[in-house]
């Protein structure tokens, strides 16, 4: 409980929610509204800016701030309002298609630049608003309206697009598992810089079941690595299986064959500032490897509003102007002291003079 | 010795001309400098290749600065040069065309060999009866080998020798136009400082210029341009970019807020981006986008968080602005866009100068979207039109741009830099109380909304891209969007309250109007004044506020017989003017060279339209 002694409620408003009955927004919803109770930040600080799609419709069931933008620039808008007002705890709610194919340009240029601000990217691997078109993170061969033959073309992963952006926080959370993504949301908004969380979320109406395989609770101790900052990597209905890293890459084994024990099991360091492991858990999939869930990577660096504060700051020491004035004064200025002539006249008092006139 | 020809004149027009490596841009901004300083009246106008280093010696290549300096007000650069200087043949082969019939051309004799004059497409080895030159009086300098004999002592080599050409040059202009060399002194003193052998070698070879000229009095004529007579107070030279960030800085001071510059490099409008991200020191905070479009997108954010915002760009960069442009249009807020105009369609003529992008301001998005639109129409008053735009945005809530071009941009002349008081105040809209507060809700005289910046308890609400109610929650309702987009294009007209009216130059009814808009009226001015003085009815109406237009422009319109609308495009103003406001045979003069209208070509025009 924050210092505020804020509930999930009141971040709710009275707008009806219009998702889809069984939505995995609800759900995402929830935890983003719980996660805010907890952080200490008053309410009025909190801004949630989205661009299109269903993810997008957020803000408006949100009693904070909340800008609902344009396709694919939400990250662009974000970043002008938490370098304008550093002070703001900004969120920006985003899915596969707005940000990673329209707005893919903004989304790595975010993460890279490092800006301050919490992205939670809803990935359901559809384009949902639209009716159900493939998205950059479709699998290939997936049969959508829009590939009625299945595609020609691989998805993304969009936590290596994190990575190889030079991301300093990528975490992974399933939409129905809402404790677990509000325990990761929580650590994303307590990191300085940006974070990006890739939520695996499920629309019912174009897209149901399309995380099943990873997410079904009955196979989630199977399927899912749960990554703790200085935890061992292990997984399986008994904790039994783990990961080693042998001659350049990653290796599931059970613990107590083979000649493995618990020592050999890795441990995470999500504050390694070598992205390499980070980036082989990033890219394990079923069948060979569960799917990594959690903060994968989570490293300080410099961040670029505060960057921009400081060097407003030291320049400003050193600078000989306070004030515009002295600037438009300052350089190779000269006097004009005709007796004769006319006195200064603003210039919006000014009139065109043609023969005397 | 000989006694110089001394030549007496009002203005006087030269041209800097040479391979964009030569420093004719340098050396045509000291010179101009130089006269500003010495107390005449400038207007500048760098023309420039696109490509940074063009093949030497080719006319693809030549870069130039032309400059006007008078006596009285000077309102364009000129358009003919009296004086030529030209670095090499390809220099000639690109100006004859700006020369004044009757005008000197200097040029580097050393430099008008046969692989230069093959290279500038010459068949012949006289350039200069190739271009019809032949009745213009040439002289020849050494400036190369003059320039390398000066510098024999100095231990440089080859290439930074050659690279003082431009002073030899600049030192003979100086003396022909009887200008001091103090100031250039200064300038090359502090820009060397770390190289001592750089300075000296560069003050040298000045000074063999302006010895040069001194020297051989009996074949170059010295120009006499007494000082110009204005307004006292405090001048500086500016450019149109400059003047553009100045003013941008002058109205967040006074509107008490943060600046915020989103934007995107694009010819001829990135010095405003670089003019601005200097001043870290008044707390600007530029933002460098990885787009045109996330320029616009970051300002709107900024808006929305409370910095006075703007994005600067170009055609094609406005182009890519257009559906974000849409955003600031429905979710109300205060934008400043800046537009510096160059020749299109698509990348077009990038350095050169047009005004082609009115329709796609005026009418460029989708859905019924209304924003305001002014017109800067000289380098220095870009200062004032930037803070009027961003006064507008703040206290009507509304996007605005503001259109200048790549002749105003980067053109310059001097200005009396203006006390802040003589700045009209900026109240930007705040919401002030959070128990009636309701994101949409309208002021009932303007029509716009109120500013709640995040981080204000009681303020929480939303905007955004869809259409809403006076609460901010989205509607569909065909009543409400009919309503909203009834309010949204009233806000834009109501502006006209806060505007001056259009105000007639010349007699106040007559024969002929001249209707310009933007960067034209050094131009237009010059063509009618001149016109006036020969006794012709004939009067100037020169357009700042495009949209909304100026109240009494119909009433105008009526006291004059013929109407004639002048501008760098196929007739936009024209074709805007017919629909807002009908009932007049509106003519028109227009050109798209990528060139400014010259006063010769206009008053033709004008002297046919009133022969008709």
């Amino acid at each position: 409980m924050s210092e505020y002694n804020y509930t999930a409620k009141d971040f709710k408003n009275d707008n009806e929610v219009r998702w889809c009955p069984g939505c995995g927004d609800y759900a995402i919803m929830n935890a983003v509204q719980r996660t805010m109770a907890e952080l200490d930040v008053p309410h009025e600080k909190f801004a949630v800016i989205s661009g299109i799609g269903c993810s997008s419709r957020f803000p408006y069931y949100m009693s904070t701030f909340g800008f609902h933008s344009i396709h694919g620039r939400a990250t662009a808008i974000a970043s002008g309002v938490k370098v304008a007002n550093p002070e703001l705890n900004v969120w920006v709610i985003t899915g596969d298609g707005d940000a990673l194919a329209i707005g893919g340009n903004h989304f790595i240029h975010l993460v890279r630049r490092n800006i301050d601000l919490n992205v939670i990217l809803f990935n359901n691997k559809i384009y949902g608003l639209t009716k159900g078109q493939y998205s950059p993170t479709s699998n290939r061969g997936a049969i959508t309206k829009t590939s009625p033959f299945g595609t020609i073309e691989d998805p993304f992963i969009p936590g290596l697009l994190v990575l190889g952006a030079r991301g300093k926080f990528f975490a992974r959370a399933v939409d129905s598992n809402v404790k677990h993504t509000q325990e990761v949301l929580e650590l994303a908004a307590r990191h300085k810089g940006t974070s990006v969380v890739e939520v695996l979320q499920n629309c019912v109406i174009f897209n149901d079941g399309i995380h099943d395989e990873i997410t079904n609770p009955k196979y989630r101790a199977e399927r899912q690595l749960f990554l703790e900052h200085e935890k061992p990597m292990i997984f399986g209905n008994d904790n039994e299986k783990g990961l080693v890293f042998e001659n350049g890459r990653l290796k599931v084994v059970t613990i107590g064959e083979d000649g493995y024990t618990m020592e050999d099991i890795l441990v995470h360091d999500s504050k390694n500032l070598d992205p390499t492991l980070h980036m082989a858990l990033i890219n394990m999939c079923l069948p060979d490897f569960p799917v990594a869930m959690g903060v994968v990577r989570n490293v300080e660096a410099p961040i670029y509003d505060e960057e921009m504060t400081k060097q407003i700051e030291t320049v400003k020491k050193g600078s000989q102007f306070s004030k515009v004035a002295d600037l438009l004064r300052a350089g190779n200025t000269w006097e004009v002291n005709d007796p004769a002539g006319i006195g200064p006249v603003p210039f919006f008092s000014k009139k065109c003079k043609i023969n005397g006139k | 010795m000989k006694d110089a020809k001394v030549i007496e004149l009002e203005e006087v027009t030269i041209r800097f001309s040479g391979d964009s490596g030569d420093g004719m841009q340098l050396t045509g901004t000291l010179f101009s400098d130089t006269s500003a300083l010495f107390g005449n009246d400038i207007s500048t106008f760098p023309d420039y290749p696109s490509e940074i280093r063009a093949p030497q010696g080719t006319v693809g290549g030549v870069s130039g600065f032309q400059v006007q300096l008078g006596k009285k007000h000077v309102n364009t650069p000129g358009d003919f040069a009296h004086v030529l200087i030209a670095m090499n043949p390809a220099a000639v082969k690109a100006n004859a065309r700006f020369m004044n019939p009757g005008g000197t051309i200097i040029f580097d004799a050393d430099a008008f060999n046969d692989k230069n004059l093959e290279k500038a497409g010459f068949k012949t080895d006289d350039p200069f009866l190739e271009c019809h030159l032949e009745d213009y009086s040439k002289i020849p300098v050494p400036v190369t080998s003059l320039t390398k004999e000066c510098l024999k002592g100095y231990e440089l080599d080859n290439k930074s020798v050659l690279r003082s050409k431009n002073m030899f040059t600049l030192g003979l202009v100086c003396w022909m136009f009887d200008r001091p060399l103090d100031y250039i002194e200064k300038y090359i003193q502090k820009k060397f400082k770390k190289k001592p052998v750089v300075v000296d070698s560069n003050l040298a070879v000045l000074h063999a210029g302006y010895n040069y000229g001194m020297n051989m009095q009996h074949m170059t004529p010295q120009y006499i341009v007494h000082p110009a007579n204005i307004e006292n107070g405090l001048y500086r030279n500016i450019n149109g970019n400059q003047a553009t960030a100045y003013g941008f800085l002058a109205a967040a001071e006074k509107a008490g807020l943060e600046l915020f510059l989103g934007s995107y490099p694009i010819t001829p409008a990135t010095d405003i981006l670089a003019t601005l991200a200097e001043r870290r020191d008044l707390g600007v905070k530029t933002f460098q986008a990885e787009d045109e479009i996330a320029g616009i997108c970051s300002a709107i954010g900024a808006a929305f968080a409370g910095d006075l915002a703007v994005t600067s760009t170009s055609g094609p960069g406005f182009a890519l602005k257009s559906e974000a442009l849409g955003l600031s249009v429905m979710a109300e807020l205060p934008l400043v866009v800046v537009n510096v105009q160059r020749g299109g369609p698509s990348t077009g003529l990038p350095t050169k100068t047009e005004q082609s992008d009115l329709l796609q301001t005026l009418y460029g998005r989708n859905g019924e979207s209304p924003l305001v639109v002014l017109a800067a129409s000289t380098p220095s008053d870009c200062f004032y039109y930037a803070y009027l735009a961003s006064k507008i945005a703040l206290e009507r809530m509304v996007p605005v741009v503001l259109l200048t071009d790549g002749f105003l941009g980067n053109g310059s002349e001097p200005w009396r830099v203006p006390d802040m008081d003589e700045l009209p105040a900026i109240e930007p809209k705040l919401a002030v109380n959070p128990d009636i507060f309701q994101a949409y809700a309208r002021d009932p005289e303007t029509y716009s909304r109120e500013w709640a910046i995040p981080g204000r308890n009681g303020f929480q609400h939303l905007i955004g891209g869809l259409e809403k109610n006076t609460k901010g929650s989205v509607s569909h309702d065909p009543a409400i969007h009919s309503q909203n987009t009834i309010y949204r294009a009233e806000k834009v007209e109501r502006v006209v309250e806060m505007l001056p009216e259009l105000e007639v130059c010349g007699l106040e009814s007559g024969d002929l109007l001249v209707v310009s808009w933007g960067g034209t009226f050094g131009h237009t001015l010059s063509a009618v004044r001149e016109m006036s003085e020969s006794g012709k009815a004939v009067s100037l109406a020169h357009f700042n506020f495009i949209k909304p237009l100026p109240k009494n422009t119909k009433e105008v319109f009526s006291r004059f017989k013929k109407i004639v609308v002048c501008e760098l495009n196929m007739g936009q103003f024209a074709a805007y003017l017919r629909d807002r406001i009908p009932g007049f045979d509106y003519r028109q003069v227009n050109k798209v060279c990528g060139l400014p209208f010259t006063v010769v070509e206009l008053k033709e025009n004008f002297e046919k339209l009133l022969e008709e």
